[in-house]
């Protein structure tokens, strides 16, 4: 969506002004949204602005379509940290084999009700 | 109010309270046209759905205008927005200007956000109730677009030397505009006095005040040029109308009655 054409219908053109090669793509933002009646706020998706006050407005447009009492969350992509997919293995399999660690496990003391 | 709870109201305006509903309804439709020529061709993703949002606003507010409008002389909206002449148009001279460039485009949005702003946040205590309901509503979505215009005007006239100058080039096409906004005459005089109409003299000084405010954060001069002639109000018209209208006319003008 960078460096596409910026002029309107009046055919001016800007060329050799040196802006369009210094031009920065505009960083992405992840947006988190909560909507009226949900309870925690959800991963909706991304976008492009050129600052946080933008990547609020341009998510109502894009993830919200204005509806009433929703609240937003804006992060730079650039400041979320992520897990490593190789090492899902030593990350989230921890509990496998280890039945002791679920409640499960363990039977039913004869006499204990309500549990 | 939303044109169809509008069109089946079977409310009966006046003359008068037609011929006013049609200015800021016709306001509104040559705005909308204008901005969907965006769509596309926005310089972002992002601001390509923030434009084509803020022109379907405008439709939606013209369709209830012209809606109501339409009951004064057993008209529908289509018969008002496809089948009349430009010299019975009745919308001001800034909405149909030229896109221009972004920035040309952002300048005019700047002006008729904060006109229309003023203009409904007062039209909602009108005598007439279906004028304020449509005002009602419409105050929320104008409230956006005019926030949307003033964070554009700041990044593009602090943003780089370039920006800043289609900018203030922008603002500069769009100022002589702004003066048949807030000209009063017979009709808004007489539905003033009736506690219908907003007396368009009335916005200039918080129009201007809250100008000056988003002018001055963006570190930006407001223009002190004259106005143009203006006109369309009265149905005289810039060489633009008649391109636009035959563009957006052409189809419902070939077919009539067509539907899809």
């Amino acid at each position: 969506m960078t460096g596409g054409s910026t002029t309107g219908d009046d055919g001016s053109k800007t060329k050799g002004t040196g802006v369009h090669e210094s031009r920065q793509p505009w960083p992405l933002w992840e947006v988190f949204v909560r909507s009226s009646r949900g309870l925690s706020h959800v991963h909706a998706g991304s976008l492009h602005a050129p600052d946080a006050d933008m990547a609020v407005r341009n998510a109502r447009d894009l993830y919200t379509r204005r509806n009433e009492g929703v609240s937003l969350w804006v992060v730079p992509s650039s400041a979320i940290i992520s897990s490593d997919p190789d090492a899902k293995g030593q990350y989230f399999e921890s509990a496998q084999g280890k039945d002791y660690r679920h409640a499960t496990y363990y039977t039913k003391s004869e006499g204990v009700k309500h549990l | 109010m939303r044109p169809e709870d509008i069109a089946v109201s079977g409310l009966k305006p006046s003359d008068e309270v037609g011929q006013y509903a049609l200015r800021l309804g016709d306001d509104a439709l040559i705005l909308a046209q204008r901005l969907s020529w965006w769509i596309s061709r926005a310089p972002e993703l992002e601001e390509d759905v923030a434009l084509g949002n803020i022109g379907l606003d405008q439709l939606g507010h013209a369709r209830s205008f012209l809606t109501y409008a339409g009951h004064a002389w057993d008209k529908t909206e289509d018969d008002l927005a496809y089948f009349r002449r430009e010299p019975e148009f009745r919308s001001a001279h800034l909405f149909e200007q030229p896109n221009g460039d972004f920035a040309c485009t952002i300048a005019r949005q700047l002006v008729a956000s904060h006109f229309q702003h003023e203009l409904y946040s007062r039209l909602v205590d009108s005598a007439d109730e279906t004028l304020g309901a449509i005002a009602a509503k419409a105050v929320k979505e104008v409230d956006y677009h005019k926030d949307h215009s003033v964070q554009w005007l700041l990044r593009l006239g602090q943003g780089t030397e370039e920006s800043r100058r289609r900018m203030i080039d922008g603002v500069k096409l769009t100022w002589p505009y702004v003066e048949e906004l807030f000209e009063d005459d017979d009709l808004t005089t007489a539905l003033a006095e009736q506690g219908v109409a907003v007396l368009p003299s009335e916005l200039r000084e918080s129009f201007d005040a809250a100008i000056a405010a988003a002018f001055e954060q963006a570190d930006l001069t407001v223009p002190t040029d004259p106005g143009a002639s203006g006109g369309g109000r009265r149905g005289h018209h810039s060489e633009h109308l008649g391109f636009l209208l035959a563009e957006m006319q052409v189809l419902a003008r070939e077919y009539p009655g067509a539907s899809w």
